[in-house]
């Protein structure tokens, strides 16, 4: 009687759910900890990553100089965000397009998002698209981590400018020798993929979206 | 108990005899990867000492109730949360610096020297000791960090904290702010520390 009591009592303790308490404790405690800091710091982080993009579309739109004249003269454009569907042949992409006006209503641009792989990791970037959705009128890098030094040009001012007025009905080309062309833009020394990696997401952007604005514009 | 080191000892050799990344080449992960400038550096070498600090305390808390075969278990599950609070706070409040840190954040998980402070200190002895040992060690840590993060950034970018300080006509040494140069930095100024201790004894 006595040895299957106390073997009893040994399988007891050596069971191994009894064994983790304090692991599934703390599990459940942590855990509970972690869902209240989500919910007091999840809606934060939410609205720094719309803020960004939102501080953007009026210097994407309309360039640097303009947008910071319309902010000094106490206007703002009104900014609305839509998601435009694109069909391809075996899966539907999702686009979040920005739509900006001027306070009188006037169409002012289009902000589109976009994403996709670059030469280190996937490159994040804003591509503004002017009322008649004919030229592009900006470039912004929202998320890249390219090169040091090298990939990560494409963050600069100097080389984003290069996109400004291009057309946004005939794709982007992206030359070595900076010969001038419409649609030409001079890569990065050092940073060939960085850069046709840019022009690649703004050309398929474009013509992914473009017949949804044209038509948009219309209306 | 005799034999374990006071709180003013375990603080004291956190700093220099003892240094997490000199002496006891831990942490080596983000020592070698954010250093590429003095502002990640010092946000990394804050988030490590919120959770080193309290991962500590934790773990001395409830060393009682510890079992040899699910300590590591207990100590993961205390730093991975310290960690995920370590990066939605950053998140919330200092977005742009979180997303230059990217995933070196969450990797202080499998930061060693947090396990190892657990593992030989707090699992020990009482949360005085453990919190001082905690502090000790995250000076050290982040002394560390920025020596490296100094000769770095000012031979990579001629500045400091993004702060230009060398004159303009300085070349910008780009591959000292690229991963070579953490390797190059590092071993240099770990011969150097070796090389002194040395002629010390």
């Amino acid at each position: 009687m006595d040895d299957t009591t106390s073997e009893k009592r040994e399988r007891f303790q050596n069971n191994n759910l009894l064994q983790a308490w304090l692991v599934l404790t703390l599990a459940f405690i942590f855990g509970i900890s972690l869902a209240g800091v989500q919910a007091a710091l999840g809606p934060k982080i939410e609205a720094n990553k719309i803020k960004e993009t939102m501080e953007k579309v009026p210097e994407v739109v309309l360039g640097l100089e303009a947008a910071q004249k319309l902010s000094e003269s106490g206007e703002a454009l009104n900014i609305q965000s839509r998601i435009i569907e694109v069909d391809k042949k075996d899966k539907k992409k999702f686009y979040t397009v920005y739509e900006a006006r001027f306070q009188d209503n006037a169409l002012a641009g289009w902000v589109a998002k976009a994403g996709g792989q670059g030469y280190a990791d996937k490159i994040e970037l804003l591509v503004g698209i002017d009322a008649q959705a004919e030229n592009i009128t900006g470039l912004f890098i929202l998320d890249q981590k390219e090169t040091p030094g090298l990939g990560n040009k494409i963050s600069d001012t100097a080389w984003r400018n290069q996109f400004v007025d291009k057309p946004a009905t005939s794709p982007l080309v992206v030359v070595k020798d900076k010969s001038q062309g419409p649609s030409n833009i001079d890569a990065i020394s050092g940073a060939t993929i960085s850069s046709v990696a840019v022009c690649g997401i703004i050309n398929q952007t474009v013509s992914d979206i473009g017949p949804t604005l044209t038509s948009t514009k219309k209306e | 108990m005799a034999d374990q080191p006071t709180a003013l000892e375990r603080f004291v050799q956190g700093i220099l005899p003892e240094n997490p990344v000199y002496r006891q080449l831990l942490g080596m992960c983000p020592t070698l990867a954010v250093t590429n400038g003095m502002k990640p550096a010092m946000t990394m070498a804050c988030s490590v000492a919120f959770v080193l600090l309290c991962a500590n305390i934790v773990t001395s808390l409830i060393r009682g109730l510890l079992k040899p075969h699910l300590r590591i278990v207990v100590f993961t599950l205390t730093i991975a949360t310290f960690v995920t609070i370590a990066d939605r706070v950053l998140a919330a409040y200092l977005y742009q610096m979180s997303k230059t840190l990217g995933p070196y954040i969450p990797l202080i998980i499998v930061n060693c020297l947090i396990i190892c402070r657990c593992e030989v200190c707090a699992s020990k002895q009482n949360v005085f000791t453990a919190a001082s040992d905690a502090v000790g060690q995250s000076i050290g840590f982040g002394l560390a960090l920025a020596s490296i993060a100094m000769v770095r950034e000012l031979l990579g970018t001629g500045g400091l904290f993004g702060i230009a300080i060398l004159p303009t006509a300085w070349p910008d040494w780009v591959i000292m702010v690229l991963p070579p140069g953490a390797f190059i930095t590092l071993g240099l100024l770990l011969g150097c520390v070796n090389w002194l201790e040395m002629r010390r004894s």
